[in-house]
């Protein structure tokens, strides 16, 4: 037992976690901003920016989240030398971020486009008949309802990029939860499993909570029809 | 995707300005993909001699393929290993036993929450220190961890499978004499199972992505081996291109099969669809509809 609870003071394991939350909560921005342009992308009447939308979605679904970061980091900055500014490290982790939000966003976008499919019919036509377009319709009626609607499949994308964050390893961010995992299993090997349970059980008790929250909140925030 | 009705059927004026949207968007796309293309040109990314390598046949014998390979290998017994695993505790979470019912929700929640990454590194040390496995241990690793995640997804799948069927289907079965665990194994599993086989297919796509993570661990998937292969000759954003494109190859045709069988069962069950604002899309709120229990798994 004491062998166990010394890994909590040769290792800043919060800290690892904290790492994940602060990648998370950055791409988890880029791809709502993202993931809503491709969206209306895709909703809007013109057939170059519905192709633009579906190919980007396309793609970027189909791609591993490991050869997207590996892309951010050893291409666009090893090949092209592309910099986000900041130390060495920083810049890692910000290539790390661009990274999440860009596999993301494609997902945010199915999202949102599934909680357009929750607007009944008559509202697009409601916002037709008093004189709106395209863009005000989307953003005054459609959206609004949209993203209600989409509360769950937002908080299962959430919830994927919380544990996906994990794969900024690939991006040389080391201080993240698997990279320090990693280091601590190599050298304790007395107590691997009881480390990996620390790491296991640190994501259940960040993850459970986001998926309870959306439940609640879709309910909550749900338009009643 | 093709009518939508968030704006009217257009007259002559609005098509007009239409077309002239549509060209500036055109326009736009092929504006991007020229900068990028001659962006990377100016870094001396489109040397010939980059990308050559990429159609010889030795690059492919000697380094893709295996590669390839591997992944698939490890896909194809992910695949197999989950779908056991979901039918064991998805069957386990329908039981109306609570200790069985409980152990198998706590199974099942637990192994959705954990990410892929942290049971790659896990079980790669735990494997090669404490277990003694035939072959490449790296392999046991990435099918573990792959069987335990996408094993509950497809064990939720089950559940909601079974939860979405008619209540009078059980009924039937209970009322011409089979006790209710023949009535879930002949009747009700059976549907399950053919109601969540594009959202299976969808996830066969998830199993395949995360293979790559096996890359972590120094796995001999594809994409180690192109990133070992590009290494030395300096076309390590070729190798990634060239990587990327097998799998989304892969992965598309896999969705599109998903597509096309989640298209044929909604004619099948011929679900009563509520318009939407955005129409053309029946076969995609059917397979959304299924995919409830497992959109978790990005």
């Amino acid at each position: 037992m004491e062998n166990y609870l010394s890994i909590f003071t040769e290792y800043d394991i919060p800290g690892a976690f904290w790492v994940n939350i602060q990648l998370t909560f950055w791409a988890a921005i880029g791809a709502l901003v993202l993931g809503t342009i491709l969206a209306l992308l895709r909703i809007s009447p013109v057939a170059s920016f519905q192709a633009i939308g579906t190919s980007y979605v396309n793609l970027v679904r189909n791609t591993p989240l490991t050869i997207i970061i590996l892309f951010a980091v050893l291409a666009l900055y090893g090949q092209l030398g592309f910099t986000l500014g900041g130390d060495f490290q920083a810049n890692f982790f910000r290539l790390s971020v661009l990274g999440l939000a860009v596999y993301h966003a494609a997902f945010v976008c199915e999202a949102i486009r599934s909680g357009v499919n929750t607007v009944p019919l008559g509202q697009a036509e409601a916002a037709r008949a008093i004189g709106l377009s395209f863009l005000p319709a989307a953003r005054l009626v459609i959206l609004p309802q949209a993203f209600r609607g989409a509360i769950v499949p937002l908080g299962n994308t959430l919830i994927a990029l919380i544990k996906n964050s994990t794969v900024a390893a690939v991006g040389s961010v080391a201080t993240e939860a698997s990279s320090v995992m990693k280091t601590m299993i190599e050298f304790r090997s007395d107590i691997v499993i009881p480390i990996f349970l620390t790491f296991a059980i640190g994501f259940v008790i960040i993850v459970i909570p986001v998926g309870l929250l959306t439940t609640w909140a879709s309910k909550k925030l749900a338009v009643a029809r | 995707m093709s009518a939508s009705i968030l704006f009217d059927t257009p007259g002559p004026k609005a098509r007009r300005r239409i077309l002239i949207i549509n060209i500036i968007g055109a326009l736009l796309a092929l504006g991007i993909v020229a900068w990028i293309f001659f962006g990377l040109a100016a870094k001396g990314q489109m040397q010939p001699e980059q990308w050559d390598d990429f159609i010889q046949a030795s690059t492919w014998e000697n380094y893709l393929l295996p590669g390839l390979l591997n992944t698939v290998k490890a896909a194809i017994l992910g695949i197999i290993g989950s779908v056991v695993f979901g039918l064991v505790f998805g069957v386990g979470r329908l039981s109306q036993n609570k200790l069985i019912n409980g152990f198998c929700t706590i199974i099942v929640e637990f192994f959705r929450a954990v990410p892929v990454l942290l049971m790659i590194v896990f079980f790669n040390v735990f494997f090669s220190r404490s277990l003694e496995l035939p072959g490449d241990t790296a392999l046991w690793a990435v099918v573990a961890a792959l069987v335990f995640y996408n094993g509950s997804v497809v064990a939720e799948l089950v559940r909601s499978g079974v939860h979405n069927l008619p209540k009078g289907q059980r009924e039937a079965g209970i009322a011409i004499g089979l006790t209710r665990g023949m009535s879930l194994r002949h009747i009700e599993i059976p549907q399950a199972l053919v109601a969540m086989l594009p959202a299976l297919i969808g996830q066969f796509v998830v199993i395949l992505k995360d293979s790559a993570l096996g890359y972590i661990i120094s796995f001999n998937e594809l994409l180690f081996f192109a990133r070992t292969y590009s290494s030395p000759n300096g076309n390590v954003l070729q190798a990634l291109i060239v990587t990327a494109v097998i799998f989304i190859l892969i992965n598309f045709t896999l969705s599109k099969i998903a597509e096309i069988v989640s298209r044929r069962l909604s004619s099948r069950i011929k679900k009563d669809k509520n318009a939407a604002a955005v129409v053309g899309t029946t076969a995609v709120t059917f397979a959304e509809a299924s995919t409830d229990a497992g959109s978790k798994d990005q």
